[in-house]
């Protein structure tokens, strides 16, 4: 099963576990189970159906922007991150 | 002079406004929207005159009630007034009446306006009780972070994307900062950060700390409408790499208004630039779209602005827009062309971000975007001595004479110059 990789502020969401797993064949199926599994979560990364503007996913080290956003296919041995996106220079 | 952290109410969320206290953290554990610094103006607007401010010394802490640390500035003392020159020679080369160059390239200590971040943030990571500091970046904050945090005694892992000029490169290292340099992009660079932060707990500039560290910028467009005569500027020019700096301009600008200092209303119009071979910020604003798409492999000598995925693009690009601005991109031979173009008419070498503003103010005066009556400021923020792959070739090479007053005098002749007459009397 795909594994989610937790930020520090959400971890009081997942009973401070960094790392959760999820089912689902897209990333936007992953999500969604994180989101029943967790439902705080899914109102800090959703807003409506879209993600949030300032967060950030990527599927082992690519951001699924330059994939198929929550389309992109996730595999059994996938890591999928949650990386905030107000980092920068 | 006040303690400046009583000034400072919190950190609030951009997006949603809840306000969170004076910690390391820069975004909204709601909605993930970054965090800025908020302050009780009224309180600010007690000691900030402009007298104050001139009875203080010439660095940027003179803006101290409008800088969220909470006592003295203990990183980056001497950071900050730098020239604002008027640049006629170039005024003219461009066809405008009223040219300013803001010459950052010339900060202290490391040549660059993140001199000026980095004063901010570091001052707060000691006030925080950071000992180990860091940062991603492009090249410049490398060596603010280094030099600064050598000064400050602080441990420094300065993590770089693979490729950088060797000025920049060498211009971190020398100060004894762990230098990382990560096969990748900034964009690569910068999400490992994050999750080093995350995890080990080490104050990055950038990123946990960045509501503070971002504030620094305002230092640049405070002193611009101070040494203005306290007036803002019809138009400003900044280069855009992540979209901060543009947006702190315009919050200085607004800010000294808002306490009455200013000369006059603030109609300042914000023009972005943006190198062609990344250019998501210039891109969003002339599409008109709302959300901004990032580059994924940007291609471009501007090395110092090649942030495919910027983190203030969404807000910079609105804030071109809702001034009357605009913003513009431009290829590898333009920006070479106006950093000689600078270089030439004011005798200031820019790094190739330089370029990229001169370049760009070229074009928007061309066409027609900046009014060619109006006063404009360009922002230099970095030294073309860190950039010098850019000029590579392109420069004539010192010409080679014999130690002989003929082998001289042959070359002047060659030039088709005179000897002045009696500069020096016969026999002398």
């Amino acid at each position: 099963m795909p594994r989610v990789q937790i930020p520090t502020p959400l971890r009081a969401q997942t009973g401070g576990n960094d790392e959760v797993e999820a089912a689902g064949a897209t990333v936007g199926e992953v999500l969604a189970d994180l989101g029943r599994q967790h439902p705080a979560i899914r109102e800090r990364l959703f807003d409506g159906e879209e993600l949030r503007r300032f967060v950030n996913i990527y599927v082992n080290n690519e951001d699924i922007r330059y994939l198929e956003d929550l389309d992109t296919a996730v595999a059994a041995t996938d890591q999928v991150s949650i990386i905030p996106a107000v980092a920068g220079g | 002079m006040p303690v400046a952290g009583e000034l400072v109410t919190g950190l609030k969320c951009r997006l949603c406004g809840k306000l969170y206290p004076k910690e390391a953290l820069n975004f909204c554990t709601d909605d993930f929207g970054p965090l800025e610094v908020a302050y009780d103006y009224e309180a600010v607007g007690r000691t900030f005159t402009r007298e104050s401010i001139a009875s203080r010394p010439k660095n940027m802490w003179r803006y101290h009630e409008l800088l969220p640390i909470d006592g003295e500035p203990t990183v980056g003392k001497h950071v900050g007034c730098t020239p604002l020159i008027r640049a006629d020679r170039l005024a003219k080369a461009l066809g405008v009446a009223e040219l300013y160059i803001k010459n950052d390239a010339v900060n202290h200590p490391s040549l660059s306006f993140k001199d000026r971040v980095v004063a901010v943030a570091l001052s707060k990571a000691v006030e925080l009780g950071f000992q180990t500091v860091g940062c991603a970046s492009t090249g410049n904050l490398a060596g603010s972070v280094a030099a600064n945090a050598a000064a400050a005694g602080l441990d420094a892992y300065v993590l770089i994307p693979d490729g950088l000029e060797q000025g920049k490169i060498l211009g971190a290292t020398i100060y004894g900062a762990k230098v990382i340099a990560i096969e990748g992009n900034y964009d690569h660079v910068n999400r490992l950060c994050s999750q080093i932060a995350f995890r080990y707990g080490w104050g990055f500039v950038n990123v946990n700390l960045r509501p503070f560290y971002a504030e620094g910028s305002k230092t640049m467009g405070f002193e611009i409408a101070e040494d203005l005569g306290w007036r803002a500027p019809e138009h400003v020019v900044a280069p855009m790499a992540g979209g901060s700096l543009i947006g702190k301009l315009h919050k200085a600008f607004h800010e000294l208004d808002r306490l009455g200092l200013m000369n006059g209303p603030v109609r300042t119009k914000m023009f972005g630039a943006q190198a062609a071979g990344c250019n998501p910020i210039s891109n969003t604003v002339k599409t008109g779209a709302n959300k901004v798409k990032p580059v994924r492999n940007p291609d471009t000598i501007a090395k110092s602005l090649a942030i495919g995925d910027p983190a203030d693009g969404f807000f910079a690009s609105k804030l071109i827009r809702d001034t009357g601005g605009w913003s513009e991109d431009v290829d590898d031979e333009a920006i070479v062309e106006a950093m000689q173009l600078l270089a030439e008419t004011e005798g200031v070498w820019a790094e190739t971000a330089g370029g990229v503003t001169v370049a760009v103010a070229r074009k928007l005066i061309e066409q027609g975007k900046i009014d060619r009556d109006g006063s404009t400021v360009l922002c230099i923020t970095g030294n073309g001595l860190k950039t010098q792959e850019a000029l590579a070739d392109r420069l004539a090479r010192p010409v080679v004479i014999k130690p002989t007053m003929e082998a001289f005098d042959a070359l002047v002749e060659s030039y088709g110059a005179f000897a002045e007459v009696g500069a020096i009397a016969a026999g002398a």
